[in-house]
């Protein structure tokens, strides 16, 4: 059979099995949401200040969108940004990109091959903790019809898909994050830098984003993008925000991939 | 392309800002040929290597494998394998993990060659351990198997054995001799020069960037003339005999008080019968033998390179 990015992305995907860090993400999707729940138990309720959080005691549905309210600030950047920047700078630090690049795949191919494998990897990682969420949220709090932002009550099987959708909305920003990480670890050759720089990054576009005068600025940020799937959750169902995620994620994401797999492309391999 | 050389290289040339690390290289290895490239350190001579593999891009010239452009992509690599500098691995897979992707990149019989690769390279038993605890030596020897496993027409090796013990070299270099008899091509950038003198029929000496010496070693060598040690029962004679006798040259007593000159086999034995008659009777009377060492280090350590034409340059660079 000869070989193309299919072989690279199974291999990358195997390689993942097989890294510390896989399980450091993975980990920490798994766990966020338990001790989000055990601490809301504790506490008798809350957070109020955000959407969903009085509902929290009444629906167990609504403990995944709090979640992915606060995992926008910093956690799934963190874990998006653990393999997207590792994933080409890792290959810099074992020195065994000049191994993979004198076989019989050209550049194109296994650069390919890492940026599918690090989008399969954010998926599986926000589904994940999707999915730990709900089951810790409706364990904690019930299988209960939810309040949606525009005040109607949502039964449990709607608020359900309506929970799923969210997530997969939610990866359209985290889609871009990967673009940049991978940019960072093309360019940087180095993980720490790549993984640090794309959460510097994406801390950086919140805080422009709570500048005075940036008003104007919110719809166009990254981090806006972050909260896309809160129109799925009003009635009727407001599109616009997903639509301009779309967009606004593509001119952040698709110019960082066709950096990056330029760069791929023509760099010199000097080290290792 | 049928016919071309498995390496063409034209003027290569590689610069860092200032620095030019490779100064308008041309060379050609022919098929079968087992290839020494020679140079001290930072002569760059594995920036060559991995301009030649396609890993960085030439400033000026190209390189040609088979006739193809190693910057074309991997169709250019087709029957073409082996390493620059130490060879890496994922340190967290196994041997045996490492090899399996490898073929998996490679594609065709890859995939079939990975137990024979490292039976090859008496990896077998290590193979179920993670590449991480590999020693240096291993990691050179598994390095061989990767490029085994592509059933390679030409394979580029650079200093294979830099870093084994006596006998983990003595093993690399029966393996290399044994790959070269069943008619691989074998480009080998070596520091040792006893090894490259043992294995291969043709060299280029690099130095700082530029080749000073390409062709046959056997041609250098013969460039280089041959040196004889006399010692007589009358030296002061011999040496106005040695001086006087027609092709003798740089006629001279050495430092250990031997009288020295360069001379081919005839003349040589000229100068015994003229000795005879002189009434200096010969103790001692022996061709020494010129090392590629010897020849190495005349052309990397003068004050300036020898121009690249070839034997003739050579020889006037060579100490006698």
């Amino acid at each position: 059979m000869n070989p193309g990015v299919a072989t690279v992305y199974r291999w990358e995907l195997r390689k993942l099995r097989y890294q510390k860090r896989t399980y450091l993400g993975l980990g920490l999707s798994v766990i966020v949401p338990i001790i989000f729940v055990a601490a809301v138990s504790f506490r008798n309720g809350g957070p109020h200040d955000v959407a969903f959080g009085d509902y929290i005691d009444r629906s167990g549905l609504a403990i995944p969108l709090v979640i992915l309210l606060f995992g926008a600030i910093w956690m799934f950047p963190l874990i998006t940004a653990l393999v997207a920047g590792d994933i080409v700078a890792s290959e810099d630090h074992n020195g065994t990109l000049k191994t993979i690049l004198t076989r019989s795949l050209d550049r194109g191919q296994i650069f390919t091959g890492k940026a599918l494998a690090a989008t399969t990897y954010a998926i599986v990682a926000i589904l994940l903790d999707g999915a730990v969420a709900i089951v810790a949220g409706t364990l904690k709090s019930g299988f209960n019809p939810l309040q949606s932002l525009s005040g109607t009550i949502v039964s449990a099987p709607k608020a359900l898909e309506l929970v799923i959708v969210s997530l997969l909305v939610y990866l359209i920003p985290i889609l871009a994050i990967v673009c940049i990480g991978l940019l960072l670890s093309t360019v940087t050759h180095n993980s720490a830098a790549s993984i640090v720089g794309t959460l510097g990054f994406s801390l950086i576009i919140q805080l422009i984003g709570i500048l005075p005068g940036a008003g104007s600025l919110q719809p166009y940020l990254l981090s806006t993008q972050f909260n896309a799937w809160q129109g799925l959750l009003r009635t009727p169902t407001d599109w616009a925000p997903i639509i301009r995620a779309a967009w606004v994620c593509s001119l952040y994401g698709l110019p960082a991939l066709a950096a990056a797999y330029v760069v791929f492309l023509r760099r010199d391999v000097a080290g290792g | 392309m049928d016919g071309a050389p498995p390496i063409e290289v034209r003027g290569l040339v590689k610069r860092y800002g200032e620095i030019v690390a490779v100064d308008n290289v041309d060379l050609t290895v022919e098929a079968g040929d087992v290839y020494g490239y020679l140079g001290p350190n930072g002569a760059g001579k594995t920036t060559s290597l991995r301009m030649m593999l396609g890993l960085i891009r030439p400033t000026a010239g190209h390189v040609r494998l088979f006739g193809r452009d190693p910057l074309q992509g991997a169709k250019a690599l087709e029957g073409v394998a082996g390493f620059v500098e130490a060879p890496q691995f994922y340190p967290y897979l196994n041997g045996r993990r490492n090899l399996e992707l490898l073929a998996a990149y490679d594609g065709g019989g890859a995939r079939d060659r990975v137990d024979q690769a490292l039976a090859t390279v008496e990896l077998s038993g290590r193979a179920g351990d993670r590449v991480g605890g590999y020693s240096h030596g291993m990691r050179q020897r598994l390095g061989i198997a990767a490029a085994l496993l592509r059933a390679p027409k030409l394979m580029l090796l650079d200093e294979p054995a830099t870093g084994l013990d006596p006998a983990g070299m003595r093993d690399m270099r029966l393996l290399i001799r044994r790959l070269a008899d069943e008619g691989m091509t074998v480009l080998l950038s070596s520091h040792l020069l006893p090894e490259v003198e043992e294995l291969c029929n043709r060299v280029a000496i690099v130095r700082s960037g530029k080749i000073v010496y390409e062709g046959a070693i056997a041609d250098l060598k013969r460039g280089a003339g041959a040196t004889y040690r006399l010692s007589t029962t009358d030296d002061e004679r011999a040496l106005a005999v040695a001086r006087a006798q027609a092709g003798l040259t740089d006629v001279k007593v050495d430092s250990h008080g031997y009288i020295s000159f360069s001379a081919d086999a005839a003349a040589a034995a000229e100068l015994s019968q003229a000795l005879i008659e002189a009434g200096a009777l010969i103790k001692l009377l022996a061709p020494e033998t010129v090392t590629l060492e010897d020849l190495f280090f005349s052309l990397t350590e003068g004050d300036a390179p020898a121009s690249p034409d070839g034997p003739a340059q050579a020889k006037a660079a060579v100490p006698t």
